[in-house]
């Protein structure tokens, strides 16, 4: 066998013919016999208790099969991390997104009417709270004792003490918005229920296992009862990783209730409206730097709005917690993380899960500390750039050969950033625009945090066909960023077939084993190693049965694999996960390797203010990163502009407007996205240090790209404009206040001045 | 959402879809989309927004890009209907097709069939355009997973082959 002839090579997506020609099948492109279609009646207060419902008599109800919470067999709740969300409010409402009844009918065009039809009536309204601040005060407690829902404290080192010895003390507070997945299908699912094979739902989902749980929970049916199949999914970014269980919960109720399948489809605005989004987060920065710039130590708060229930967000607090002090030194550091509840609709997954929050404040912080202490931007993070050898805030120490320093001065190349710097500082005082240049220096880690990947344990399969080709069993789903065609490049380089030799399973819970949730970088790192391992177990079959000689070729294997089906059956090989013994964490202290590997990126942007308008365009993006193997250029690249275009959106576009917990513009008109006219050409580049224990070298790559963007952009507006902007997104007219704000102190400094 | 049930009964339509004629009866605010995708089991274009906006339910009305989730399908009477399905015969690829193929240009699928027909009129009208034209011409279909340099990539392809060939 040669190495290596797949692997780095952009073979075409494995689905890919399918995607152009339009044959693919979506959920909403599924139609079964007899299917009714349902919608959901939700709360329309933030918080209250529910008094009565009726019902309008314009509507035929008697045509109608309606799910209260009094259907639900098992237990009224989504199950995840916590089973505090219920699946249906029966008394209590705690956003007003809340799903209080299902409604089925035939005429899918009905259904809207009839949601209008039902009144719920609450007592005299409950006090709600909606910001981060107001959940701390805790004059209204709306979960558990204390509106905290988890928090975390890393300790590295001693904090007491630097203060003394600091030349300078730098603080800051930064904060982000809400920002919708906005995947171009909105989130569906179809239910068919038979008493002798129990639930079966095909959805737009990331994790079939997840909505597993969820069902065999709510119905009280055991796992062999319960089957999750996954459709063509059209984008998820993290917004379809724990939703999809509560829609599925939703038709399952009204298929069993009904006998009859159910489809649910959001609008687009139910789906922006009720479904999850990233959490809005405050950062606050408190840091002790010598007088030569270096970071001696600090204090980081970082606060999550998690929404009403727990769902992940004591996950995403611990990534971003984590990644809180970016790919920096800090000899002293405490980190003290908290995520807390509000009467807003749970905030969820979203690409990057909590870092590209933390990191925003901690690449904004950095040129506040390069200004404080009179350095270039550059010169700052290199000086405090992590080494190899040294340890992270977890005291994870640096075991790959990363040169931190190299990347960027790579990037600084590539972008012509001196030059840049140079001539927009002297150009800038004319005309009725002001160019900038920003930098943004980062990690993100690869995989499940600490332990997780240990918990999760994941299993895939391999299986030999009778047609002599092979399949690959695995729960990891594809929505777009290249699963399908990833793992099957790292089968078929495993066995040394050709691509085409191998395909891939549609995600089936009847069929699949777990291989874990499609989310945190984790497919082509650590599912990818299972493949590669449990395809070689496929060809170990072959040989030891003695079909097959090591040095096969590629006909040899077919050969083979054909006959061995012919006399025994199909086969499979399993493959489970297997921590690696060097890897230690400590739950308890949040000490540790917190991950198995890290992708470093140095992101630079170059943005242009215009002083009439206030609208910023980029003009010019440069992505340099070092993700390990790339093992499908093409792909790889689109992952890292993709990502990139929505931190575009995250910093200067998408902005969630909020009365009373809900969503005002919940629709693609008043919810701005970037279009292909508002983006630059994004220019990316990957550097490989290989040598990693991943499939092939690879490392994560999916979310990386979210982190960069926002503290780039916001370091090049200040650039631009001599003004800072620590709050994202930034609109136009945030800008507009800010000068005006910057040009009032200085004229009152002036005036000052001359008295 | 268009209530089918109000308004004047259900009328009879004939047009033409890639190519076939049609004869069909519906209420003549049905939306263009769901006639494709319910009645004539063309599930190609997909519904992102209901309000025009995404372009994923986009079709070639006569030549003209459409949102077709915007049509009434009286609207649609007598015209000549093209969709992703229509665009390059049983086992064969438009250019585009698989230019969008090799350059990456589809990532989770769902806006490519509308933003393919979208190229197709953008290379009709303007067979070598710029890449500041491309995006102009783009710019009303959204694509949230790409970042759209890729399908950039795949219609200046798309348009060297074509008048290469």
């Amino acid at each position: 066998m040669t190495t290596e002839r797949i692997i780095g090579n952009s073979v075409p997506r494995k689905e890919g013919r399918d995607k152009v020609t339009g044959r693919s099948q979506y959920v909403d492109d599924m139609v079964l016999p007899d299917m009714l279609f349902g919608a959901t009646v939700r709360s329309q207060i933030p918080r209250g208790r529910i008094k009565n419902i009726s019902f309008a008599d314009s509507i035929p109800w008697d045509e109608f099969v309606i799910v209260s919470a009094k259907d639900i067999p098992g237990k009224n709740c989504i199950a995840l991390i916590g089973d505090d969300q219920p699946c249906l409010a029966s008394e209590f409402v705690n956003h007003p997104e809340e799903p209080i009844l299902l409604l089925a009918h035939p005429d899918r065009h009905l259904l809207p009417q009839a949601v209008k039809a039902v009144s719920i009536e609450y007592e005299p309204p409950w006090p709600a709270i909606f910001t981060i601040e107001e959940s701390e005060r805790c004059t209204e407690v709306i979960w558990g004792d204390d509106n905290i829902f988890k928090t975390y404290r890393i300790q590295k080192g001693d904090v007491e003490g630097i203060w003394k010895k600091a030349a300078y003390i730098v603080e800051g507070e930064y904060s982000t918005g809400a920002q919708e997945q906005l995947y171009i299908e909105p989130n569906g699912m179809i239910a068919a229920f038979d008493e002798s094979t129990g639930i079966t739902v095909w959805g737009s989902l990331q994790c079939p296992y997840y909505v597993h749980k969820a069902l065999m929970a709510l119905a009280n049916l055991p796992a062999e009862k319960v089957r999750v199949v996954q459709m063509e999914t059209g984008g998820a970014f993290g917004g379809k990783e724990e939703y999809p269980s509560m829609i599925a919960a939703h038709t399952s109720l009204l298929a069993m209730k009904a006998r009859r399948p159910v489809k649910i489809i959001y609008d687009r605005m139910e789906d922006m409206a009720a479904t999850t989004k990233r959490h809005p987060s405050r950062t606050r920065h408190r840091t002790a730097v010598s007088r030569e710039g270096k970071i001696l130590g600090g204090e980081i708060d970082f606060t999550i709005d998690g929404g009403a229930y727990l769902t992940l967000s004591s996950v995403v607090l611990s990534r971003g917690a984590i990644h809180a002090g970016g790919p920096y030194y800090w000899p002293n550091v405490q980190i003290r993380a908290k995520a807390v509840a509000t009467n807003a609709p749970p905030h969820g997954a979203f690409r990057g899960f909590g870092a590209p929050q933390s990191l925003f404040a901690m690449e904004r912080h950095m040129d506040r500390i390069a200004r404080t202490v009179g350095l270039s931007p550059v010169e700052i993070r290199k000086r405090n750039f992590l080494q190899p050898g040294q340890t992270t805030t977890t005291e994870q120490v640096v075991r790959e050969a990363i040169d931190l320093g190299k990347l960027l001065d790579r990037a600084l190349e590539v972008s012509d950033y001196t030059a840049k710097k140079k001539q927009f500082a002297s150009k800038n005082q004319l005309g009725s625009s002001r160019k900038g240049i920003g930098i943004a220096a980062f990690l993100h880690g690869a995989g499940f945090t600490g332990s997780g990947e240990r918990y999760l344990s994941s299993v895939v399969g391999v299986e030999g066909c009778a047609d002599g080709s092979v399949r690959v069993l695995v729960s990891s789903t594809e929505f777009g960023q290249g699963t399908n065609t990833v793992l099957s490049q790292i089968a078929a380089e495993a066995l040394g077939l050709p691509y085409e030799s191998v395909t891939m399973a549609q995600p089936d819970t009847l069929e699949v084993p777990n291989s874990g949730p499609t989310v945190a970088s984790r497919t082509a790192m650590v599912v990818g190693k299972l493949v590669q391992s449990a395809a070689l177990g496929v060809a170990q079959t072959l040989i030891f049965s003695k079909l097959l000689q090591e040095g096969y070729s590629a006909d040899d294997f077919r050969a083979a694999c054909k006959q061995y089906v012919s006399t025994h059956s199909p086969f499979r090989c399993w493959s489970r996960y297997d921590p690696p013994s060097d890897i230690f964490w400590d739950d308890e202290k949040y000490r540790g390797e917190a991950y198995a590997a890290f992708a470093w990126a140095v992101y630079i942007a170059e943005v242009e203010v215009d002083l009439t308008t206030y609208s910023v365009a980029v003009k010019d993006f440069v992505a340099l990163q070092e993700v390990g193997k790339v093992l499908h250029p093409l792909l790889a690249k689109g992952q890292i502009i993709g990502g990139i275009a929505q931190g575009i959106g995250f910093s200067l576009y998408e902005k969630v407007v909020w009365q009373n917990g809900r969503m005002q513009n919940g629709q693609m008109t008043n919810y701005i996205m970037p279009t292909s006219s508002d983006l630059p050409p994004i220019r990316v580049f990957f550097e490989e240090l290989g040598n990693f224990h991943g499939a092939y070298g690879a490392k994560g790559i999916g979310e990386l790209p979210m982190d960069g963007p926002a503290p780039a952009i916001l370091n090049a507006v200040e650039d631009a404009v001599g003004v800072p902007f620590n709050s994202i997104p930034l609109l136009p007219e945030d800008i507009m206040d800010g000068l005006a704000a910057a040009s009032e102190e200085n004229s009152a400094v002036s005036r000052v001045g001359r008295r | 959402m268009i209530n089918s049930r109000a308004g004047y009964g259900k009328i009879e339509i004939s047009f033409t879809v890639n190519g076939e004629p049609k004869k069909l009866r519906a209420y003549p605010m049905e939306r263009l989309l769901d006639v494709l995708r319910l009645k004539l089991g063309l599930t190609g274009a997909k519904e992102g927004c209901g309000e025009g906006e995404c372009g994923s339910c986009s079709v070639l009305m006569n030549g003209v890009l459409m949102n077709s989730c915007l049509i009434p399908i009286l609207q649609a009477a007598n015209t000549n209907i093209q969709t992703i399905e229509g665009l390059a015969a049983e086992n064969s690829m438009h250019v585009l097709q698989q230019t969008f193929l090799d350059y990456g240009g589809a990532q989770c699928g769902i806006c490519t069939p509308g933003m393919i027909l979208a190229a197709v009129q953008l290379l009709d009208r303007n067979p070598q355009p710029t890449t500041e034209e491309i995006r102009e011409g783009l710019s009303g279909n959204l694509c949230r997973c790409t970042g759209y340099n890729q399908i950039i990539d795949a219609v200046a392809e798309a348009a060297r082959r074509r008048n290469s060939a």
